[in-house]
C-alpha cells in the first residue's frame, strides 16, 4: 500500500501543498524597490496593503457576492433539470438527456465565454450589438450581469452532476410516504427533499462557488471595467509584485477554506 | 411523488430550454466562425469560408495546437498513472488520514485556479527554474490527477472483491490478479480518465497563464492573447469550433466508457 500512496501523494504534497506553502511565506517576503527583486526580508507590508485598504475589502465583498450569485444561479437551473431527468424522463430518454447537459462542459472554457460575448456584446448607438440586441433590442452590455451569466454557464455542469446525483439517492417510497401523510408537493419538497439535496447542493456549490470566486478572464472578456479579486492578482502580479500578488490570494485561500469547512459540515465531501 | 400532468410538462420545458441555452453559445460560435465581417456582431454581414481555409496558414495557431497537445499528452499519461494508484491505496486500504488524502487530491480544483497558478509559477522562479513545458505540465498534472482518480475509484467501488479472492484461491499470484482480472475490469475506467484528464488539460486556462512565462503558448491562450485583435478574431472563432468539434465526441466517448463495463455486482 505504502507503494500506492507514495507516489502520488509525494506528488500532491511536495508539488501542490509546498508551493501553496511557499506561495502564503512569500507574502511576507519584500520587494526591493531598486532592482525589483524579490528578496526574503520579512516584512508586513503585503498583508497590510492587502487587508488593511477598504477597497479591497469591497472588492473581496463584490467577489464573493459575485460566486454566491453565480452558485444560486445555477442552483435554480440544475435543481428542475435535475429533478426532471433522474424522476420524470422516460428511462430512454435519461441518459441521452444528462449527457447531452453534461457534454458542454468540455466544450472549453473560453468557447463559452466568447459564446456569451458574442450574445453579450452591447454595440453602439448606430447598432451592431450582438445577439441579444439583435433579438430583443436590449443588452446589459459588459459588467457585472454578463460576469455572473457566464460564469453560471461555464460551471452549470458541476452543479447539475452534484443535484442529479443527489436526487438519484433519493428512495421513491420516501416520497411516496411523504405523500401517503397528506403532504403536498411543495411540503414535500420542502421537508423530505431539500433536507436530503443538502449534502449534494453543498458538493456542487464548493466548484461552482470556487471557479468563479477566483475567475478574472470571464471578467477581462465579458467584464468591461468590473474587477475580481482575480484581476488584482493578476495585476500585482504583472506589475510585477510577486509578494503583494502572494497576499492577494491569501483573501481567496481564506475565503474558500472557511467555505469548504461550513460545506464538509453539510456533508459535502462525502458527495463529491 | 404525485406530479400532476401541467407540473410534468413545466418540468420538462424548463429541462428542454436549459439544453436549448447550453448549447445556443457554442452554435453561436460555429455560424461565427464563418461570418465575413471581423467581429461578434448579429447578425453576420455576409458569410465566408475564408478563415476556415486559410486558418492552418497561422503559423502561431498552428505551433499552439501542436503545444497543447503536447502538454495535455504528457499530463495525462503522469496523471493516469498517479490518480490510478491513489484509487488503489484509498479504495482497497483502510488507514489513518485517508479522509485527508482523499480531500488533498480534491483541493487542486475545489481552491480556485489562480491560486494554483500563482502558487506554482512562485515556486518554480523561487527555485530558478524557467517557466515553460515542464511547469505547465506539472501545473495541469496537479489538477487532472482527481480526474483519473475520481474515474478509477467509482469503477473499483462496482467490482466485487470476491472476484480478487476467488482468483488468489484458484491459486494466481497479484500480479496475475491483476493483469488477468483486475485489469480487464478497470480498463475502460482509466482510459476514459485519461481523456477527461486531457481534455481539461487542452482547455485549462488560468494555472497555464501563470506556469507558461514567456516561451510557450497553448491554444487557449492563443485565442486569449488575440480576441481583441479585430485581424485575428475571425480565426478565434475557428479555433473555437475546433476545439468543439474535437473535444465534444472525445467527452461523450469518455462519458461511454466510464459507465459502462464492470459492474460485477
Amino acid at each position: 500500500m505504502a507503494g500506492l500512496l507514495g507516489a502520488p501523494l509525494a506528488w500532491l504534497l511536495v508539488v501542490y501543498v509546498g508551493s501553496l506553502a511557499l506561495l502564503v511565506a512569500s507574502a511576507f517576503f519584500s520587494l526591493d524597490e531598486l532592482s525589483g527583486r524579490v528578496t526574503t526580508d520579512p516584512t508586513m507590508d503585503n498583508l497590510a496593503e492587502a487587508f488593511g485598504e477598504s477597497a479591497y475589502w469591497s472588492l473581496v465583498a463584490r467577489s464573493v457576492g459575485v460566486a454566491a450569485a453565480v452558485t444560486i444561479a445555477c442552483l435554480a437551473l440544475a435543481l428542475p433539470s435535475a429533478y426532471y431527468v433522474s424522476r420524470l424522463a422516460r428511462p430512454w430518454a435519461k441518459r441521452g438527456l444528462i449527457v447531452a447537459m453534461l457534454l458542454p462542459l468540455w466544450a472549453g472554457y473560453l468557447v463559452k465565454a466568447f459564446g456569451l460575448r458574442a450574445i453579450f456584446e452591447p454595440g453602439s448607438e448606430v447598432g451592431g450589438g450582438g445577439l441579444l440586441r439583435a433579438l430583443v433590442g436590449w443588452s446589459p452590455g459588459f459588467g457585472y450581469v454578463a460576469v455572473i451569466a457566464t460564469l453560471a454557464y461555464l460551471w452549470f455542469p458541476y452543479m447539475l452532476l452534484s443535484v442529479y446525483a443527489g436526487f438519484e439517492r433519493l428512495p421513491e417510497s420516501l416520497l411516496d410516504a411523504s405523500a401517503d401523510l397528506g403532504a403536498g408537493s411543495l411540503r414535500t419538497f420542502r421537508s423530505v427533499v431539500m433536507p436530503m439535496l443538502v449534502p449534494s447542493i453543498a458538493a456542487g456549490s464548493i466548484f461552482t462557488f470556487s471557479l468563479s470566486l477566483g475567475d478574472y478572464i470571464t471578467v477581462k472578456i465579458v467584464g468591461g471595467t468590473a474587477q475580481l479579486i482575480g484581476n488584482i492578482v493578476e495585476r500585482a502580479l504583472l506589475a510585477p509584485n510577486q509578494p503583494l500578488a502572494a497576499a492577494f490570494t491569501i483573501w481567496p485561500i481564506g475565503i474558500m477554506v472557511a467555505y469548504l469547512v461550513v460545506m464538509g459540515r453539510l456533508g459535502a465531501f462525502e458527495n463529491l | 411523488m404525485r406530479i400532476s400532468a401541467r407540473a410534468r410538462l413545466g418540468y420538462r420545458l424548463v429541462t428542454y430550454a436549459t439544453i436549448g441555452l447550453l448549447y445556443l453559445p457554442l452554435v453561436l460560435i460555429f455560424v461565427l466562425s464563418f461570418n465575413s465581417a471581423r467581429s461578434l456582431v448579429w447578425p453576420p454581414r455576409g458569410w465566408t469560408t475564408r478563415w476556415w481555409t486559410t486558418f492552418f496558414d497561422v503559423e502561431s495557431a498552428r505551433a499552439a495546437l501542436l503545444s497543447s497537445a503536447r502538454i495535455g499528452a504528457v499530463a495525462m499519461v503522469i496523471a493516469v498513472v498517479l490518480g490510478t494508484m491513489l484509487a488503489f491505496a484509498l479504495q482497497r486500504h483502510d488507514f489513518f488520514g485517508k479522509q485527508t488524502v482523499g480531500l488533498l487530491a480534491v483541493l487542486p480544483i475545489a481552491l480556485p485556479g489562480i491560486v494554483t497558478g500563482v502558487a506554482l509559477r512562485n515556486a518554480w522562479v523561487r527555485f530558478g527554474w524557467d517557466l515553460g513545458f515542464l511547469s505547465v505540465v506539472a501545473g495541469h498534472t496537479t489538477f487532472c490527477i482527481v480526474v483519473a482518480y475520481n474515474n478509477v475509484v467509482a469503477r473499483l467501488r462496482r467490482v466485487a472483491p470476491n472476484l480478487r479472492e476467488a482468483s488468489a484461491d484458484l491459486g494466481a499470484t497479484p500480479l496475475q490478479t491483476f493483469r488477468y482480472v483486475t485489469w480487464p475490469l478497470i480498463r475502460s475506467a482509466v482510459v476514459a480518465g485519461g481523456i477527461l484528464a486531457f481534455a481539461l488539460s487542452f482547455d485549462e486556462v488560468v494555472v497555464t497563464t501563470f506556469t507558461a512565462g514567456a516561451g510557450i503558448s497553448t491554444l487557449p491562450q492563443w485565442i486569449l492573447n488575440n480576441f481583441s485583435r479585430p485581424n485575428v478574431l475571425p480565426y478565434v472563432t475557428v479555433m473555437a469550433t475546433i476545439v468543439i468539434v474535437v473535444s465534444l465526441p472525445i467527452a461523450w466517448l469518455a462519458q461511454r466508457l466510464s459507465d459502462g463495463g464492470g459492474e460485477t455486482r
